[in-house]
């Protein structure tokens, strides 16, 4: 191969897509790496200290797209300290200097500030796409910059992000000349909203396929966007509850079947029952359905809904579909492929909520469904042994027993049988979050049976240091292990150390680990960081005089070729 | 077996978990760790002070105890009912009455060790019924119209003495 000239070799490698196929190619031999890496226009950093943003830059100075992630997954859960870390603006600054031709960053969990967005808006001539997901740290003045500057904007997409509210005019500052957006979601800022922009942009932009609006845009203004957007392929609503007595209801309910190309629904903040009939006409095209921000609307009229919706491949809900509802889901979405099912309530099982009826129904309709994300009160392991043998092709199982540690109530028994049917039978899964009574024998068959297994959550699960060791050392494919609550300690910590530097990250709160047990496992492996969280003021002013006895709440354990961070705040220790 | 684990499983502690070390052997990190997954599930109240627990996003978790709360909130308006010289106060559900003659009666009965007696605003018994309004001030109760009161009314005190009088003998 390196006969052939350079032009050459880049042709092929421009067929060589995924990044671990490129990273592969790039280790052949030097004139390879550098034909890739010069050729490379896409990188994803998992973790954004595991390299510093220079070093990344430089390497590959042709790069169009940059995806980087911050903060570890528990953070969406309130388990990580608000000022953690996970700062974009460094990644920002390094690509404003190394590589002005960049046209899309991706950030997820990370703290973006509105200084940054106002470097990313003014350095790059070419920005096409921003994608921030699960961020905080900026403002609405942020995305003012955001529209001011970047001339040629297509995707503008904020998933989940804490926005700090300065005001509605952000909107307006997407200049007249702004006619290139193809993507808008705004979904998840709280302010108010400027109608008259809103309405302005949406008109101006014939390209627009996808806008997702916050629950402030009422439906007044909801019905005049539909009026010149009638292209869209995608659509969140934004507040979805009105009179039915109205014109403006009236209004809603015709605007709907003009949508020829429509299908994916999402938004319906607040929706009720009525309002929620304005859809039924667009419902057989629809592949993509989210109802889980309408916990008014009840099982029989989520049933009128989703019985007309056949061609639906991924469907959000809430529990109180009930079981009945997802059997109708399970006779009439037959190309359905993932499903996400979230509580309405946490403090008691209601009389509307899901059992593992309803999901042995869909396993057993839904032949095609592969991804799963299931909360409910209980579960047995014979449904989970049927429905690994319904479903072999899972890609993603989570299944979220709501009362932690509950065993099968029909048995008493744990899930241990169950969860392990599910990674025998699903050969390609590759992320897996466990729940209910477990011992350590469902670790024994994950280690086993879970060879493609790349991410893996556990809680209040396990008996002894033995469960963590099954899984590291099975489990050849594991990139991120994520575990609170679990009597995992110093053993189980230490008996694989090479492994960590074989996965992304690694996880533990409120198990059993020491600080003499980190602090071995930072002396065998310096290639790691091993970060200690520790939120209790009392022990950290006397960081020298804690025992290796003292009990560590939180770790978290990366591999890293940038050392430790130079950006950890006082109660975050690397050792 | 398991029994005389959980009777100490049903123990209640506000330690985080893995901090009751102390009392447990050195090997015993496998039964402790049991003992707190059983803890979780012998106790209901537990879970809810479980942080992070169910692993739910911030914008969904808020939308639940919102949701709760305007719940428990339709289910009874409880006030706070304090009266000068009494050494504890009482709550009311406003809710239960039917207007100002009922609520005095039971206040009346609520505080008679107290020595309350007579109707509101009795010139001779010296007392008078005031209440917090919305925007913070103290005012005599029975003025305005019932349902408006207990839309308004954030809690309640029985003045008592010359206050009293004065605000009696306004009217």
């Amino acid at each position: 191969m390196t006969y052939f000239p350079e032009e050459v070799v880049e042709h092929i490698f421009d067929f060589v897509g995924s990044h671990r196929d490129r990273n592969t190619v790039s280790t052949v031999c030097k004139a390879w790496y550098q034909v890739e890496r010069l050729s490379r226009r896409t990188v994803f950093v998992g973790n954004c200290y595991a390299i510093g943003p220079e070093r990344v830059m430089a390497r590959f100075p042709g790069i169009k797209s940059l995806s980087v992630k911050g903060k570890p997954h528990f953070a969406d859960f309130n388990l990580v300290p608000y000022d953690w870390g996970g700062f974009a603006l460094p990644w920002i600054v390094a690509a404003a200097r190394l590589c002005p031709g960049l046209e899309e960053l991706r950030l997820k969990r990370m703290v973006v500030t509105d200084d940054g967005l106002e470097l990313l808006a003014r350095s790059f001539p070419n920005f096409k796409s921003l994608v921030l997901i699960s961020c905080e740290g900026f403002s609405t003045d942020g995305l003012a910059t955001i529209a001011t500057y970047c001339r040629g904007l297509r995707e503008l997409d904020l998933q989940e992000n804490e926005v700090e509210d300065h005001g509605c005019q952000w909107l307006s500052f997407f200049p007249d000349s702004c006619t290139s957006l193809v993507s808008l979601n705004f979904g998840c800022l709280k302010g108010e909203v400027n109608g008259g922009a809103l309405e302005r942009l949406v008109a101006r932009c014939p390209n627009l396929r996808s806008l997702k609006l916050s629950p402030a845009v009422s439906v007044e203004s909801l019905n005049k966007i539909l009026a010149r957007a009638s292209h869209l392929v995608d659509l969140g609503t934004g507040s979805f509850a009105v009179d039915h007595r109205t014109d403006v209801y009236h209004m809603l309910m015709n605007s709907f079947p003009k949508f020829k190309s429509l299908r994916n629904l999402s938004g319906f903040w607040d929706a009720s029952p009525c309002c929620l009939r304005a859809v039924y006409p667009v419902c057989t095209s629809l592949t993509v359905l989210n109802l889980s921000y309408a916990p008014a609307i009840q099982g029989d009229d989520l049933i009128k809904i989703i019985c007309l919706c056949f061609k639906l491949q991924k469907l959000w809900v809430l529990d109180s579909i009930g079981d009945k509802g997802l059997a109708v889901v399970a006779s009439t979405c037959k190309e359905l492929q993932e499903l996400r099912v979230f509580p309405c309530d946490i403090y008691g099982a209601g009389t509307t909520s899901v059992t593992e009826e309803g999901l042995l129904a869909v396993s057993s309709g839904c032949p095609k469904l592969n991804s799963l994300l299931y909360f409910c009160y209980q579960m047995t392991n014979a449904a989970l042994i049927t429905i690994a043998k319904n479903c072999p092709h899972f890609t993603r199982f989570r299944l979220c027993i709501l009362d932690p540690g509950k065993p099968d109530p029909v048995t008493d028994q744990p899930l241990d049988e169950g969860f392990g049917a599910i990674v025998r039978s699903c050969k390609n899964l590759r992320r897996l979050s466990l729940s209910g009574r477990l011992t350590d024998q469902v670790f024994l068959y994950i280690g086993m049976y879970a060879e493609r297994l790349e991410m893996l959550s556990i809680a209040f699960a396990g008996d002894s240091d033995k469960g963590m060791i099954y899984v590291l050392n099975g489990c050849k494919n594991l990139r991120k292990l994520e575990i609170r609550d679990c009597p995992f300690g110093d053993i189980a910590l230490l008996k694989n150390v090479a492994k960590y530097e074989t996965m992304r990250s690694l996880w533990m709160s409120s198990c059993d680990i020491t600080l003499g047990g980190c602090k071995a496992l930072a002396a065998k492996m310096p290639r790691l960081n091993v970060e200690i969280i520790n939120e209790n003021e009392e022990t950290y002013e006397f960081e020298e005089n804690l025992s290796d006895l003292h009990k560590l709440e939180k770790i978290y354990v990366y591999r890293t070729v940038a050392g430790p961070r130079n950006d950890a705040p006082d109660f975050v220790w690397t050792l | 077996m398991e029994d005389l684990d959980n009777l100490k499983a049903t123990e209640l502690t506000l330690g985080l978990p893995g901090t009751d070390a102390p009392e447990k052997p050195s090997p015993a990190s496998t039964t402790g760790a049991n003992k707190r997954a059983n803890e979780e599930c012998c106790l209901p109240v537990a879970k809810k002070q479980v942080v992070g627990w169910p692993p739910l996003r911030s914008y969904r978790m808020n939308s639940i105890r919102i949701r709760k709360m305007e719940a428990e909130d339709n289910t009874g308006i409880y006030v706070k009912v304090g009266m000068d010289g009494a050494p504890y106060l009482r709550k009311v559900d406003l809710g239960v009455y039917t207007g100002y003659k009922e609520l005095t009666e039971a206040l009346n009965d609520m505080f008679k060790c107290f020595s309350l007696g007579g109707a509101e605003g009795h010139e001779e018994s010296g007392y008078a019924i005031t209440y917090e309004d919305k925007d913070g001030d103290w005012m005599l109760v029975g003025d305005v119209p019932w349902e408006m009161f207990i839309s308004s009314c954030k809690r309640m005190r029985i003045m008592k003495g010359s206050e009293a009088r004065g605000l009696s003998s306004s009217t």
